[in-house]
């Protein structure tokens, strides 16, 4: 497959974003490393940065964050996903609005470049992390970085924000206008559920993130006090002249990051479901109860937002509403997991890797998200607060679920794209080392963060014996990010090599129901429901979903 | 190759813009009411004349449900600031929030927009008009552009005067002292308030000066009236945005 440069075919749109969310990973992930060696060995010089100082440090986990939050989490599995296959299993002839869809990918590119210009501009990257609390990034001179640095930041989140905005316009009306005749609500593959869900979220939040980012930058130039508080003394002088409040961001901030974070992972559970009943050839059982759970998510995150607050000084009230609120979306979260279990629970499991790395998606999910609600507890949270705890929690349930569900609709997609399969053994290789060597990265974190460690600490000073037990288990995560990153080199061997050289696909290679796998896309009525598999009958019976009901059934 | 699997009847695909072929009335032709005839479960791409119309507004109903939370976002900062305040040395509460009085030329910029929400109606309306609408789609001349566009030049004047009549009242708060960045938040967010709505406006000003050019340029009836149509809900909407945050400019300081 060609791809044209301007190309406003939104499956050439969607391996663009695939390859715009890899430029990032790669970014963010070698970012990363350095942050782990520079914890275990504090004086190794690193080529291009040399020995890390402590802004320094900052600066590496601000951009590693912001690239894999905005530009590899929130880009691939939605509108990147989407793009590739969204127009298709609705049975639509394209997206409703090409153009603008075009518009939103190089928006997306654009982001992406000024945000990485921040390397290049004097003092470096900013360093007030991926949620830039005030007034460090308020005040140009709270630390390196924090001028032009952080003026790019602004810029390229700025940026985003409208291109996904007007993503999202294009996939809610291609969703809600374009759907071929019959293809109801109820017919819909649970990843188009999860793409309506996360587009509206999109559109609520990431207004309100850039209004955030107006405030702020008005701030920095203009000389409002929004967000700086009055008194404020930053090195050695009052930059504060109102009563700003630091709060306010805060506020702004997570009323848009809670939401993300869903945005990030909801694509995931749509493709989970879809892959379980594939690869399981069973029904979902409850379709209606598991997509109603998917809007519940979308809409009960919209209100969880205070639970990153609790020790910010918040009322104390308000922290107790907020986490029962947050209590309560553990609710459907969990009907989802149970949904999926009662799927995979006799069914007659084929284990190849799509399947594969949509089971780890669904191990991560679960491991991470059981140490959510204990966060949700003003009082544990006010030790857990900023320690490696939370750190382990988002990257386990955030980040590791999120990157599995990435590879398992890569794994399974790429015959769509490529008309050819990947290699299965590397496949499963890849997967069975990225999996061990994830936990090994992330669950030590929980003893970390029990310990007490920080997040964004260079390192500690003070009397050396304090965190010396925990340096076994610092290096042993160290080492095993090391072979995590390297894990992946498989996976782009695999990609690399399957294109040119892979076993030529079958049509429709993993005996799908979904539409994007239809042999032609024919103008006949949808009159099926998106997982018809029967396994009690026999294995290869399966009703995808361009076939017509027959009328003796 | 799956065990059970049937071709379906393809139907011949026609190059298609989504307009359908039939005049873009309100009144829907059934020609008999049959199932077949119901656009719905037609394919896309042949949903009836409306087609294209429909997905138009609905895109630019989810964009500005996007636009109003940002706007939503505005007004909770400005009642978060309001109430941020700090104690004094002998422990008295301080604020440092100063109700600003509006400018009273708002009260007239407000009656502008309100008309000029009138007016773009008048203009949208023309183009739904039955019997001109039959006319251009026949061809026979373009009566609802002729009747349209005078409306458009109004709104459009309108929309303009509005904006002047802002730039008047930031002049008048400057030379009463009150600029963006003098300490006082409620200067901070008036300007950001009518400014940011100022930005949506010139935007809606532009696109109304688009329209007008479009509806000699384009040559599908459908096309012209898409491009009015959804000018004219953006103008709305706008004028809506524009009373809410009026009010609370003026009451809730
Ligand atoms: C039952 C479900 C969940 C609960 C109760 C929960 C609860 C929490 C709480 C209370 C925090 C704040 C901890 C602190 O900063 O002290 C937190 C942080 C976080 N959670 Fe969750 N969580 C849940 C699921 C998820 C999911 C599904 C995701 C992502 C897909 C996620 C991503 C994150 C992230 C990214 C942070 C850290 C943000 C930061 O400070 O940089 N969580 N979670
Ligand atoms: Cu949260």
């Amino acid at each position: 497959m060609r791809l044209r440069v301007f190309t406003t075919s939104h499956r050439a749109l969607g391996i663009l974003y695939l390859l715009l969310a890899l430029v990032a990973v790669i970014a963010g992930t070698l970012l990363s490393l350095i942050m782990r060696l520079h914890r275990i060995w504090p004086d190794l010089a690193v080529p291009f940065f040399g020995t890390i100082k402590p802004e320094g440090y900052l600066a590496l986990v601000t951009m590693h964050g912001t690239l894999m939050i905005f530009f590899v989490l929130t880009t691939a599995p939605q509108i990147g996903f989407a793009n590739l296959v969204l127009p298709e299993q609705i049975g639509a002839r394209g997206m409703a609005f090409p153009r603008l869809n075009a518009a939103a990918f190089w928006l997306t590119a654009l982001a992406l470049l000024v945000l990485l210009a921040a390397f290049f501009v004097p003092q470096g990257a900013p360093i007030s992390g991926w949620t830039s609390y005030p007034p460090l990034s308020a005040v140009a001179s709270a630390g390196p970085g924090e001028g032009a640095g952080m003026d790019l930041w602004l810029a390229s989140i700025a940026i985003f924000c409208l291109a996904s905005w007007l993503g999202a316009v294009n996939m809610l009306v291609t969703i809600l206008g374009e759907r071929r005749a019959g293809m109801t609500w109820s017919r819909l593959p649970m990843t188009v559920w999860a793409w309506l869900v996360t587009s509206i979220l999109t559109l609520l939040v990431f207004s309100v993130l850039l209004a955030a980012i107006i405030l702020l930058f008005s701030d920095r130039h203009f000389g409002s006090s929004f967000f700086v508080p009055r008194g404020d003394l930053v090195n050695g002088h009052i930059v504060g002249h109102g009563d700003g409040s630091p709060l306010l961001w805060l506020h702004l901030f997570w009323f848009f990051g809670h939401p993300e974070v869903y945005i990030a992972v909801l694509p995931g559970m749509g493709l989970a479901t879809s892959l379980f009943a594939n690869f399981a050839r069973r029904r979902v059982a409850g379709y209606r109860v598991m997509a109603a759970m998917l809007v519940a998510i979308g809409l009960l995150g919209l209100v969880v937002w205070g639970h990153h607050m609790f020790v910010s000084g918040m009322n104390p009230y308000a922290g107790t509403a907020f986490a029962l609120t947050t209590m309560a979306i553990a609710v459907p979260s969990t009907v989802e997991a149970l949904g999926w279990l009662t799927i995979l629970w006799g069914g007659r499991l084929r284990l190849r890797t799509p399947m594969l790395f949509a089971l780890g998606f669904l191990s991560f999910f679960i491991a991470g998200g059981l140490t959510g609600p204990i966060l949700a507890q003003p009082a544990l949270d006010a030790y857990l607060h900023n320690t490696f705890f939370v750190v382990a929690h988002f990257h386990l349930v955030m980040a590791m679920a999120g990157v599995f569900s990435i590879f398992a609709g890569i794994y399974y997609w790429f015959p769509l794209i490529s008309g050819r399969m990947m290699n299965e053994s590397l496949g499963k290789l890849h997967f069975w080392i990225t999996l061990i060597a994830a936990y090994g990265t992330f669950f030590p974190m929980h003893f970390s963060g029990l310990a007490g460690e920080p997040r964004h600490y260079e390192r500690l000073a003070g009397p050396v014996t304090s965190f010396s037990a925990i340096a076994a288990n610092e290096r042993g995560i160290t080492f095993s990010a090391l072979l995590l990153a390297s894990a992946q080199l498989i996976f782009l061997w695999n990609i690399f090599t399957s294109v040119r050289r892979g076993r030529v696909a079958e049509a429709n290679p993993w005996e799908a129901t979904t539409l994007e796998w239809a042999p032609e896309m024919g103008r006949g009525r949808v009159e099926r429901g998106p997982y018809e598999y029967e396994i009690p009958a026999n294995e290869t019976i399966f009703h995808p979903q361009w076939e017509l009901a027959s009328k003796q059934e | 190759m799956p065990a059970t699997f049937t071709r379906h009847p393809v139907e011949i695909e026609r190059k298609d813009t989504g307009i359908g072929g039939k005049p873009p009335l309100d009144r829907r032709p059934t020609g008999g009411g049959g199932d077949g005839d119901n656009w719905e479960n037609r394919p896309s791409g042949r949903r009836g004349p409306r087609e294209l119309l429909t997905r138009y507004r609905l895109g630019v109903l989810f964009a500005l449900a996007g636009d109003l939370m940002f706007f939503v976002a505005l007004v909770s900062a400005f009642f978060v600031r309001q109430s941020a305040g700090h104690f004094d040395a002998r422990e008295n509460y301080v604020s440092d929030w100063h109700p600003l009085a509006v400018p009273p030329i708002l009260w007239i910029n407000t009656a502008i927009l309100i008309l000029s929400s009138l007016t773009m109606e008048m203009a949208r309306r023309q183009l739904f008009h039955e019997i001109d609408v039959m006319d251009e789609w026949l061809g026979l001349g373009r009566p609802a552009v002729k009747r349209a566009a005078p409306w458009l030049v109004a709104t459009f004047t309108l929309g303009s005067l509005f904006l002047a009549g802002q730039w008047i009242a930031w002049k008048q708060l400057v030379q009463q002292g009150f600029r963006y960045n003098s300490p006082d938040p409620s200067s901070h967010f008036f300007y950001l308030i009518t400014g940011t709505h100022g930005i949506h406006l010139l935007l809606g000003v532009i696109a109304l000066a688009a329209a007008l050019g479009a509806l000699f340029i384009l040559r599908r009836i459908e096309l012209r009236q898409i491009v009015v149509d959804c000018t004219a809900w953006y103008w709305h909407t706008m004028g809506l945005f524009w009373i809410f945050l009026f009010a609370l400019l003026v009451c809730f300081q």
